[in-house]
Order: structure tokens, then C-alpha cells, then sequence
């Protein structure tokens, strides 16, 4: 008799999500299905609206990573309209993007991560969270969280007219500049992020790198896959998470393809499966060949570890310095152990610090051109940015009017749908075992598997099905898909 | 066991900023935490549905419920929700309003999933698509069905309180969060039911710096046609921009406006507003400069999308709340 454990809904992550665990008649695992149970429907409703709007209507796939999709939007509006923004408007534009990256990196591992390592994986359920940790680290450090949230929202007020859900990228630039007092402020609290952002890598260092249970968890085979990894890089190959091309590096590190922003469906795929309704990303140069890693198989992984893996090193030096410690101490590229992606991230926030300082200390920043009007006829354009999830692509069609005819957005936790499928499988495979006594500890670790790739379904379900035809599928003896019959 | 009383925050169909907008009220955090036991709250905390359903009816004190009713899931916690909960706020524009994904209801959904799962990147050539039940070789599995239109959460439970924005401000959060905590101690009484929440009791243009000059326009602007031409200083709609200003209730402080950009309207319909549609096109319509049926017209085709214009953020609550297609097959 096939027993099942559910663990519904999954916790301390953006949006919605189940687990079925299925295990045969000996008590081993026989399979997982990480389940997403809602979509929206975006890529419909956002066709016969202005295009100058979408930055604004997709902001509300998630208002976690708005300022991603508002951006993703902005630069596809831009590309609709072949506008390319004053620099004013781009140095702004990529200001607003690392004060939110710091402010998002630090939602994520304070308090939605964080709890796994500050109070451990099997701390009692009421202390396993932001509260439980504060408590824990003291006042003093939770000033510290609370004030770098505080000063990475007030620069995207500042810049983006809302500290939620920005409302001034528009085809060709902004609505409005920024003063030379408000760059001046701005400037001042970046430099107090990179402090923060030290901080964090030493608190890091102190309390995971420093306790030789977590490392052993990190480095050990249960949280490790080796697959395809993708991130945006700039023309010397570093992190970018504002422009740049896409690079995708193999499992074993080489570059495996590296494309501009407009080109992104000649490389990558989606696959469906009817069990859930977000759809699986993969590269189509390699194929979809079910959920495994490998060379062979097209999926890919999206996250700040994957863009680590995908660059040759950070823009900037402290950032740098970090990248550097990082491989040599988990014993070079590419780190396929997933839990060091939180590592990954801090690495991400120092740098998005640092660029955030070298933004606003360009006199341009405030200067008077924050924007360039569209001249030529709109037609398509895709955008691309790095959201901390994950490569963020926009793609809009629009008719002669700038009127959206078609949506196209391949968002940055579905990107990681697949492999995070995979590390649930395989963490629930190597904690639950014939005679396993299942514990509430041990349902949390099979969390954390996909807690590291800090996922937001809350994006990844912007699509929506309505009433399905009734269906009835012919598999073969390996479980594959056949045959479809179908009752509309 | 705790003796503080319980609060409760979930989301339905939404995004989540309505979460972050609450962590951004920052230190005043503290305060829920030295307040209140909070017991479910997925986003930040791991209590499980079965946690909740195990609750007594009405433990916990408040619940902030954002985010719509977009299928059974959905539905079903809300009514756990509202059985558990004491006092069940709507929070933000989803709950409230539908917010855009709303915009959902002016499509047949047979239509969105053929979109959905037919774009430019999805490899589908069984066109394959999800299904509530389905079996796997080690036996079924289940997603919660999906409704034919987005529902706001009155529509489907009883509502105390509603606080509408998308998200809410958080200076206005921190001082409903200041409102209980006195009504906890005994020092302020809580408004009437069904009172709107954390909101000004006027529209955006009365909150709105800009200068209002004459309302007169010729013709409706694309912003991204005269973005750095525009003065920052004169109301937005006397520009020509079309600003929802006049129909949507205040309470944000008009941030979209003062940033240079159009009101779109996430607050809803102001006070005494029935429908927002409704009062938006009048607003529109009364600053046309023109008698003339032709000029009028050519003016109102500068209104590129008028549905969304006027329906943006509260279609599902609006008196239409839907497009013919999905609300027929909401009403079979």
C-alpha cells in the first residue's frame, strides 16, 4: 500500500506551493511532486492594454520582486518603442535595481532562510521564524535588518515614486530625475549597505561557516545537483543584474551559450506537465529529459549561486574578494551544493552595495535628462534583468498603437521549477528511509531544499487555466505519456 | 500557553506585497510581536493549514486577509479564515477589489489557458494541460479547481473591515496596528463594521499637490510621448494624462502623481463612489473641452484601452464585475 505525506502549504517563501510524498511498501520514498496550485493570468489580460502600462500591471505578478518586473517591463517597453534611455535615465533606473536587490537579499536570508540557520532546522515551529530570530540575535541586529530594509525602501521611493509596486520607468526613461540632494542621501545610505553587507558575510561566516554541522549539510551529496547554470553578465563577463547578455555555463563550468535579451527563444524552452499548473523551463539546445541533472539533461538553474557559476567574477572589489573566498573555500567552480546559495546571495548583496555607491556618486545620476520620447513606430521588444530569483524575460508584441497584441514572460522561479523539483525529491530520498520515523524536523529539511532557491510562486503563477477539459491519459510501462484523450 | 491574542495573515490571489508592506512598518513589528501570538502566517511562519483547522472557532482576534478568491483553495481558507477569526480585515486592493488580476474577468478562460500554455517559449504539441485530479503511477494528486472569474473576498465571506491599496501604505498600517493595540488596552473603541480602513475619506485629488488650473483638454496624452515636457506643477488630467485621480479614494498621499506619473487608481473607488467605472468616465467626460459629438469622439480615441482604464484595479468588485464570457460561466 502506497503511503503519501503531505506538507501543505509550504512555508517562509513567496506564494503557494505543495508537496506530495509518495512512499512504496517497504517505507522508501517512490517519488515527490512539488505541486503548484494557482495561476493568474497575466499573458492573457496584459494583451489590449498600452504597453507604457505593463511595467505596471506585471509589477503586480509580485509585489515581493516588483521593482524586477517593472523593470523587465520597462527595458521591453523601451525595445517595443527602439528607445534607448539617457544614461541619466539607465544609472536611475539600475540605482533603484541594487537598493532593491540589497533590500530583497535581506528579506530573504534574515527572514525567510534565515530561521533554518540562526535557531537550526529543527527548532520548535513557533521560534523558526523572523521573530525567533531577532529574539535570538538580539535587538542590535535586528536594528541592523530593520534599517538596511529601511534605507533600500526609501530609495526606491525616491526613485521609483513607491516603496512598493514602482510607478515611473516608462518607454524611454522616467517620469521624473532625482535631485542632487536626494543623490547625495542616497549616496550616504549605500555606503552604509556595503557596511551591511560585510556585516552580513561576517554574521555568515560566524554562525553557518563557523559550526561544522551546517557545513557538513551544505557540502553533503543531499542538497547537490549538478545542472546547467544561468545569470547575466556584463562585456567582462561579470554579474550584472541590470543589462547584459544571458550566459549559460554547463555542469561543468564552460560556457555552453551565451545570448542577447532578443534572442531568448531560440535557447530556451518550457515543458508542461498536467499535475500542476507552472510550466518547466529548459535549454533547448540540450532537450527536456525529464526530471534529471547531468550533461544531458536541459535543465537549468537560475539563482545567485547560478549566477556566480554562470560569471567570471564580480564588478566590484569587495564583492570580488568575497566571490574569490567563496570557490576556494568550497573547492572552485562550479559549486553545485544548492544551500550555498545563501552564501551566494550575501556575496550578490555586497555587490549590489557597492554598485549602488558607484551609481550615486555619478554626478549624471542627477542630471536633467531622464528621458528620451519614442520616435519610431512600436512593434516587439523583449526585456531582460536578473531578479533575485532568477533571469526575469518580458516579450511584447504590440500592434502600430503600442497596444499589447502579445505576452510572453518566462519568470525567475520558474526557471528553478525543475530543479527544485529535483532537490525535494532528492532530499525526501535521503532523509526518509524504510522505517523512518517521519518528523516535523525532518519535513522542514525537505523545506529548506527549496527554501536555498529562494523561490516566489507568487511570480511563477502568473498564467492561468480555467475549467479543464476532462482527460484521460495512456501511459507506458515507465510512466510516460502515450496518448491524450480529451472532452472539451 | 499564551495569553496575547492571536493574529492571523494569509494570501489568496495576490502578490505579496501586501506582506512586505507590513514588514515595512519596520520597528513597529516589535509591536505585533509584544501584542500579539501570531499563528499562521505562511509567508513568515511555519504553521500549516491543518494548524489552523484545528483552532477553536473565533481564537483568533484578527485575521489580515489579503488577496482574491481566484479558486477552491482560495476559497476554502477564507471560510476557515472567517470561522476562526473574530474580526476578518479585507487587506489590500485583491481582497477589496479584484486589483488586476481581475482584469482576468474580461476573458473566457478557455482562452487564458490556451494563452498560457501556448506562448512563444512553451513546448506543448500534445497541448497538454492541467488538471485538478491526475494520476500518477503512485497515485492521485490533486490542484484546487480554478473559478471562472476572480472574486473579491465579500463576495464569499462576511467582512468586518476593509483596507484597500495596492498594497496598503505602511504609515497607514502602522496606525490601524496602533488602533487595535489601543482597543486591546481599552484606550479606543474599533470603528463600525464594514468601515473602510486606514484610508482618507476623499479622492487622490484632493491629497495631490498639483495645481488646478482649467479643466479643459483637447486631446488624451501617451505619457511616454511628453514625459519631460510635462509641468510638474499642473494637474496631470489637465495635461492630458489620464490620471484616475477624481474617482480613487485618498489615503496614499497621491505618490503616483507627485512622481510624475498617472493615478491608476489601486486605492478604489472614493467614498460614496457605487461604481468606479462609472464615476471615472464622468470625471473624464466633464473635462473635455468640446461640444462637438465628432471632436469628442477623436478625443475619447486617445483613451487607447477603456476598460482598463476605468477598471484596472476594480473590475471583480465593480457593478459588472466581469466580461460577458467569464461571468456567464460564473453564474451556470
Amino acid at each position: 500500500m502506497t503511503q503519501r505525506i503531505t506538507i501543505d502549504p509550504i512555508t517562509r517563501l513567496e506564494g503557494h506551493g505543495k508537496i506530495e510524498i509518495f512512499l512504496n511498501a517497504e517505507g522508501d520514498v517512490a517519488n515527490t511532486y512539488f505541486q503548484i496550485p494557482e495561476l493568474r493570468g497575466f499573458e492573457s489580460f496584459c494583451v489590449g492594454r498600452p504597453v507604457e502600462e505593463l511595467p505596471l500591471l506585471t509589477n503586480r505578478i509580485c509585489g515581493v520582486c516588483p521593482e524586477a518586473h517593472h523593470m523587465a517591463g520597462a527595458k521591453a517597453a523601451d525595445a517595443v518603442y527602439h528607445v534607448d534611455p539617457p544614461r541619466t535615465a539607465k544609472n536611475l533606473r539600475e540605482l533603484l535595481y541594487s537598493a532593491f536587490f540589497v533590500t530583497d537579499h535581506t528579506t530573504h536570508f534574515y527572514a525567510l532562510a534565515g530561521p533554518d540557520f540562526v535557531m537550526g532546522p529543527d527548532a520548535p515551529v513557533a521560534e523558526r521564524n523572523i521573530l525567533g530570530v531577532i529574539h535570538k540575535v538580539g535587538l542590535e541586529i535586528g536594528g541592523k535588518v530593520i534599517q538596511a530594509r529601511k534605507y533600500g525602501h526609501a530609495v526606491i521611493e525616491m526613485i521609483g515614486g513607491r516603496k512598493i509596486h514602482p510607478c515611473t520607468s516608462i518607454p524611454g526613461g522616467l517620469t521624473k530625475g532625482t535631485t542632487e540632494d536626494q543623490r547625495k542621501e542616497i549616496l550616504e545610505m549605500g555606503k552604509w549597505a556595503v557596511e551591511f553587507g560585510q556585516f552580513s558575510l561576517k554574521l555568515f561566516n560566524d554562525i553557518v561557516l563557523g559550526n561544522k554541522t551546517y557545513v557538513d549539510l551544505i557540502l553533503g551529496d543531499i542538497y547537490t545537483h549538478r545542472t546547467y547554470y544561468m545569470g547575466m553578465v556584463d562585456e567582462n563577463n561579470h554579474v550584472n543584474f541590470y543589462d547584459g547578455k544571458v550566459r549559460v555555463v554547463g555542469p561543468d563550468g564552460k560556457e555552453f551559450v551565451k545570448y542577447e535579451p532578443k534572442d531568448y527563444a531560440q535557447h530556451i524552452a518550457e515543458h508542461v506537465e498536467p499535475w500542476t499548473y507552472l510550466k518547466f523551463p529548459y535549454l533547448k539546445g540540450v532537450g527536456w529529459k525529464g526530471f534529471t541533472d547531468g550533461k544531458d539533461s536541459g535543465i537549468y538553474c537560475a539563482t545567485p549561486l547560478s549566477r556566480l557559476n554562470a560569471a567570471d567574477g564580480m564588478a566590484t572589489p569587495l564583492a570580488q574578494a568575497e566571490y574569490e573566498r567563496f570557490y576556494s573555500t568550497l573547492g572552485g567552480k562550479p559549486v553545485h551544493q544548492r544551500l550555498a546559495t545563501h552564501w551566494a546571495r550575501l556575496i550578490e548583496l555586497l555587490y549590489a552595495a557597492e554598485r549602488w555607491v558607484e551609481l550615486a556618486s555619478d554626478p549624471e545620476t542627477s542630471g536633467p535628462n531622464f528621458h528620451a520620447a519614442p520616435a519610431e513606430i512600436p512593434t516587439e521588444g523583449v526585456g531582460i534583468v536578473e531578479a533575485p530569483r532568477g533571469t526575469l524575460t518580458h516579450h511584447y508584441h504590440t500592434d502600430e498603437r503600442g497596444v499589447a497584441t502579445k505576452v510572453n514572460l518566462i519568470v525567475g522561479t520558474t526557471n528553478n521549477y525543475a530543479p527544485i523539483s529535483m532537490s525535494i525529491n532528492k532530499a525526501a530520498r535521503s532523509l526518509i528511509q524504510k522505517g523512518t520515523v517521519v518528523t516535523e524536523p525532518m519535513l522542514n529539511m525537505i523545506e529548506m531544499a527549496f527554501r536555498s532557491y529562494d523561490p516566489c510562486f507568487g511570480c511563477a503563477t502568473h498564467s492561468l487555466p480555467g475549467q479543464m477539459p476532462l482527460e484521460v491519459t495512456i501511459r507506458n510501462a515507465d510512466g510516460e505519456i502515450v496518448e491524450m484523450l480529451k472532452r472539451n | 500557553m499564551s495569553a496575547k491574542p492571536k493574529f492571523a495573515m494569509y494570501w489568496a490571489a495576490s502578490c505579496g506585497g501586501c506582506e512586505i508592506a507590513v514588514l515595512n512598518i519596520h520597528e513597529k513589528i516589535l509591536d505585533v510581536d509584544a501584542n500579539f501570538e501570531v499563528v499562521f502566517w505562511p509567508v513568515a511562519m511555519d504553521a500549516k493549514y491543518k494548524d489552523v483547522e484545528q483552532m477553536e472557532d473565533k481564537s483568533i482576534l484578527l485575521t489580515l486577509f489579503n488577496g482574491g478568491i481566484r479558486n477552491e483553495e482560495n476559497e476554502y481558507i477564507a471560510k476557515l479564515l472567517r470561522e476562526k477569526s473574530q474580526i476578518l480585515v479585507a487587506f489590500g486592493s485583491c481582497a477589496c477589489e479584484g486589483c488586476v488580476p481581475g482584469l482576468a474577468n474580461l476573458r473566457d478562460s478557455r482562452q487564458i489557458v490556451q494563452t498560457a500554455f501556448n506562448t512563444v517559449s512553451t513546448d506543448n504539441p500534445k497541448q497538454v494541460y492541467p488538471m485538478t485530479s491526475y494520476d500518477v503511477p503512485e497515485g492521485e494528486i490533486h490542484i484546487p479547481k480554478i473559478y471562472p472569474t476572480l472574486r473579491t473576498l465579500d463576495q464569499v465571506v462576511d467582512v468586518d473591515y476593509y483596507m484597500p491599496g495596492c498594497p496598503p501604505e505602511s504609515h497607514q498600517i502602522a496606525a490601524v496596528i496602533d488602533l487595535v493595540i489601543q482597543v486591546l488596552q481599552g484606550k479606543a473603541q474599533l470603528p463600525p463594521k464594514g468601515s473602510f480602513i486606514g484610508v482618507g475619506n476623499s479622492t487622490v485629488c484632493d491629497e495631490c499637490e498639483r495645481r488646478r488650473n482649467v479643466k479643459a483638454i483637447a486631446s488624451f496624452v501617451r505619457i511616454q510621448d511628453r514625459a519631460s515636457e510635462l509641468d510638474p506643477s499642473l494637474c496631470l488630467l489637465e495635461q492630458g494624462i489620464p490620471c484616475n485621480g477624481p474617482a480613487t479614494r485618498s489615503g496614499c498621499r497621491a505618490r503616483c502623481p507627485s512622481a510624475g506619473a498617472q493615478c491608476i487608481g489601486c486605492y478604489g473607488p472614493a467614498e460614496g463612489v457605487t461604481d468606479y467605472g462609472a464615476r471615472l468616465m464622468s470625471a473624464f467626460a466633464s473635462v473635455i473641452d468640446s461640444n462637438s459629438p465628432e471632436e469628442i469622439d477623436r478625443i475619447l480615441d486617445g483613451l487607447v484601452d477603456p476598460a482598463g482604464q476605468f477598471y484596472r484595479f476594480n473590475l471583480a468588485g465593480s457593478l459588472l464585475r466581469a466580461g460577458r464570457s467569464a461571468w456567464a460561466k460564473e453564474k451556470v
